[in-house]
């Protein structure tokens, strides 16, 4: 059927571009040097660096998720008196757009420069204060450090995906709420937070998602160090063999991919959740 | 006698002091780096002194230390502007396609165009490294191939922005008017479907740009040029014009985004009031 | 029997002179409203008319600028409308999507702090009542639009409220469930003997089922009775072709008499003047005659137990009658008119225009 070919281009295209890579690097977890069927690549994850590295795109992840949703939700509560389609609304949905998409590179400038050693807050504190932040050691190129530059990233992206569930909340049920007989506590606690808790925390596992995959900020800033598991990865590629194994990279990928898909697929759940709700 | 009652209409959200403060922490947040990042720009060799010595240099155009930036520009311009063509070349026929005839297959293409939010870059990258292999033999080495990459990690964000206007407006009715009026497919696509979409286009196409913009790790490990790329080379050795580059690129995207952004908030209100 | 069943003794509801006023478009200008207990009083009109401010303002849930609302005599304009004990019943979506039908009606009786035993036992009592009983356990998006509507007015009787106040619940169903719907309304809320107001833009579902209807008209009511009063006496011409259908005509009024098309029409209304008359006859009031007011037939619509024919005058206007369905009048036929002996409705013509 001709109509069928039209989808060719794309199909083509995914297939090339998605599907083959996808395939390469978790299928080249499996393989050895010489290309045959090896489990010794996954055992490499058991490893204490890289399973530490492991550990601390988790910590860094959870961490800068929980924080970046409970503020990004803040914000977004407190978006809600400004009228849809106002300038106020265009202003905060452009810059965090922007500031989501924020590459790690631009990130890591902006906060060595708010932060660093020479960085403007930094000086300040110093010099208005005499606060030295980095009396133990500088902190901002380990992996705590990484959680303010994250933030910047993370809060950002929670209002962008955030706001719609909370400008889903239907005046409705306040005021049936109200001839009801309860108050506005009770509108919270019984209606407004029950309904938007899906949303929250499907939100916040985009956002422990978007945090684990984060490659270019700790790249721009940690450099040398590899203690998350985006780095160990870099660090597999450009080397030909870590640690003995060939395909360490690959296995590390699919390391990442399960834990993507985990949290995705909880992702999807809730959000089905308030999609039925919401029609 | 005048009685503002206590039934008033009942509001939503938080008092003003409680949105003063969000607003002014949230405010200072995000304000101050980009404000330390400024401020540095300005320094000059003495401390405490500032001028803005170091932009001039930058748009005098007399010295070529800036090449690299400038190439890493042109590099990623290019990129935006072919992988946006890939958007609206393969991604809105394919997506008005599946609306048309391939209803069943929404969900499949919905699904393929959310896969890359879950596959990191540092994975695709993995992948990608052999494929690229391939596509430097058929198309050099140039960096503007990357946009095949790019038209991936743009799928999300562009499928999003086309589907709901897509859902918004009855594709299939007005393309049977159209038919039922003697129009053929391309004419009931350019004339009918794509001035109704504009809205979902521009927003694709403007996000797609951000994103290419401000993409490092594929164009890092696979070896080329960007913008990004760029930057991070020149900042270490003169940090100074990295972080000016870097404050005009965030400004661009951002005017970008928030004049399309007014752009469709004006257009709304003037349908709705016709 | 059960408690929710017995007839209880409805509550005065009455508005004094309640003004609101939005700055730029239309509130309400000074309202007057008095209901007597368990009466059922429709608020009719076109969309803009104030109608829904007037029953948010007695929820509370429009600011009352100035006047008084009073429920058995007592003063409630300052209070909250958590504590006016109503129960209101909304257009859509009002439904808590996250909690079943029945924890849905049992919320109000949650916020009496009524015990969860009794809780459950009225809230099934009320599910019965609208006929959902086996539908406790179903969400809101799992239920159609009309058992919705039942679940609301459920979770709105079940407190046993002093007013009932209902805003447009069925202007978002189908014509069908629209009927039922509005019979079983009327019946519980008969049952019950609850006072209850009920907004609506559609006449017909007005005079169905209210005791009494109050047309309403930029934030003004402009005729209360019942249906029949409003019917058969419009006060004035917006009245009388906003509830059913009308034919309006000239005629002359002389010493006290109205004559149209040279035929006697008796007078609703004994304060007309002589003069120049804009008269309001309903098609039902124009008879087919073998002799009379000649006109030519336009056109004839069926509509199952009548017909509704329009016909042209000498004069080029038009008339709309309505006869047993027995009559079939063809198109470009010339028939003749005589007008029934019911009382009509006349303004003078050199009034302002409405």
């Amino acid at each position: 059927m001709p109509a069928l070919l039209g989808l060719t281009p794309f199909a083509f295209y995914v297939i090339i571009f998605l599907a083959v890579p996808t395939v390469i690097a978790v299928g080249s977890g499996f393989l050895d040097a010489k290309g045959d069927f090896t489990w010794s690549n996954l055992g490499g994850l058991a490893e204490p660096a890289i399973a530490g590295s492991f550990f601390g795109a988790f910590f860094l992840s959870a961490v800068t998720a929980v924080v970046g949703a409970i503020g990004g939700a803040a914000l977004c509560f407190a978006m809600l008196r400004s009228r849809a389609g106002g300038v106020t609304r265009s202003l905060v949905d452009s810059a965090s757009s922007v500031l989501a998409q924020f590459g790690g590179v631009m990130l890591a400038f902006a906060f060595i420069a708010t932060i660093g050693a020479q960085g403007l807050v930094t000086v300040l504190l110093r010099t208005q204060f005499h606060i030295n932040i980095y009396e133990n050691g500088v902190w901002l190129y380990t992996v705590p450090g990484l959680i303010l530059p994250y933030l910047y990233f993370q809060i950002p992206l929670m209002v962008i995906t955030f706001m719609p569930a909370l400008e889903g909340l239907k005046p409705q049920w306040l005021e049936a709420n109200a001839t009801l007989g309860g108050r506005r506590a009770t509108y919270w606690l019984r209606v407004g937070i029950p309904v938007l808790m899906p949303s929250f925390l499907g939100s916040l596992l985009l956002l422990f998602a978007n945090a684990f995959s984060s490659y270019a900020t700790a790249a721009a800033l940690v450099g040398q160090a590899n203690n998350i598991v985006s780095l160990q990865i870099r660090q597999a590629l450009i080397s030909e063999t870590v640690l003995g194994r060939a395909n360490l990279a690959g296995a590390m990928s699919l390391g990442m991919l399960v834990v993507m898909i985990v949290v995705m697929l909880g992702y999807s759940a809730l959000v089905s959740r308030t999609a039925r709700w919401q029609r | 006698m005048s009685r503002a009652s206590g039934g008033e209409t009942l509001r939503f959200g938080p008092g003003p002091v409680a949105r003063s403060i969000i607003w002014t922490i949230f405010g200072l947040f995000f304000l101050i780096p980009l404000f330390s990042m400024l401020e540095f720009t300005l320094r000059t060799a003495k401390p405490g002194v500032y001028n803005f010595d170091r932009w001039a240099l930058v748009f005098s155009g007399t010295t070529t230390r800036y090449d690299r930036v400038y190439q890493g520009l042109g590099n990623s311009l290019v990129l935006a502007l072919v992988t946006v063509a890939i958007v609206l070349l393969v991604l809105l026929p394919t997506m008005v396609l599946v609306e048309l005839r391939f209803r069943r297959l929404r969900r499949l293409l919905e699904v393929i165009c959310l896969l890359p939010i879950m596959i990191p870059a540092i994975v695709m990258v993995v992948g990608l490294a052999p494929t690229y292999a391939v596509v430097t033999q058929i198309f050099g080495s140039g960096s503007w191939t990357l946009a095949f990459a790019y038209g991936i990690t743009v799928l999300p964000y562009a499928y999003r922005a086309i589907q709901s206007n897509i859902a918004a407006i009855d594709v299939v009715t007005l393309s049977e008017a159209g038919r039922s009026l003697g129009a053929g497919w391309l004419s009931v696509l350019m004339r009918i479907l794509v001035p109704n979409l504009g809205r979902g286009i521009l927003a694709a196409s403007v996000l797609s740009v951000a994103v290419v913009l401000g993409e490092f790790t594929i164009a890092s490990l696979l070896s080329r040029v960007n913008l990004q790329t760029s930057l991070l080379l020149i900042s270490q050795s003169d940090p100074f014009v990295a972080v000016i580059f870097a404050l005009l690129a965030l400004l661009f995207a951002f005017f970008l985004l928030f004049a399309v952004d007014r752009l469709v908030a004006v257009g709304r209100r003037r349908t709705a009031k016709g | 029997m059960s408690a929710l069943e017995s007839p209880q003794f409805g509550s005065t509801v009455e508005l004094r002179d309640v003004v609101r006023d939005f700055g730029g478009g239309v509130g309400l200008s000074g309202i007057d409203l008095a209901a007597r207990p368990g009466e059922l009083i429709a608020l009719l009109g076109p969309s803009g008319c104030g109608k829904t401010t007037a029953l948010r303002a007695l929820a509370g849930l429009e600011r009352v600028d100035s006047g008084s609302i009073l429920i058995d005599g007592i003063d409630v304009t300052g209070e909250p409308t958590n504590r006016r004990d109503l129960g209101m019943v909304f257009q859509s979506y009002s439904l808590f999507p996250h909690l079943t039908a029945g924890q849905n009606v049992e919320f109000g009786l949650r916020m009496r702090k009524t015990p969860p035993a009794e809780r459950r036992r009225r809230a099934a009592e009320a599910l019965e009542l609208v006929g959902l009983d086996h539908h406790a356990g179903r969400y809101a998006h799992q239920l159609s639009g009309g058992q919705q509507q039942r679940v609301a007015l459920a979770r709105a009787l079940v407190t046993r409220p002093r007013v009932l106040l209902l805003d447009e619940p069925l202007s978002a169903l189908d014509a069908k469930v629209r009927v039922q719907l509005r019979d079983e309304i009327r019946r519980i809320q008969t049952e019950l003997g609850i006072t209850t107001f009920f907004v609506t833009h559609d006449q017909e579902e007005a005079l169905a089922i209210a005791d009494r209807v109050a047309v309403m008209r930029s934030g003004d009511i402009e005729q209360i009775g019942t249906p029949e009063e409003l019917y058969r006496r419009p006060s004035s011409p917006f009245v009388a072709e906003f509830v059913g259908l009308t034919n309006k005509l000239r005629g002359t009024v002389s010493r006290g008499e109205l004559t149209v098309l040279g035929q006697r029409v008796p007078l609703a209304s004994t304060t007309v003047r002589d003069g120049a008359v804009e008269v309001y006859l309903r098609p039902e009031d124009v008879l087919l005659a073998p002799t009379g007011i000649p006109a030519t037939v336009v056109s004839t619509s069926f509509l199952g137990a009548l017909r509704r024919t329009k016909l042209r005058l000498d004069d080029g206007s038009e008339l709309a009658i309505q006869h047993a369905a027995r009559e079939t009048p063809e198109p470009g036929a010339l028939l003749h008119l005589e007008f029934a002996a019911t009382p009509a409705t006349a303004t003078p013509i050199d009034v302002a225009p409405e």
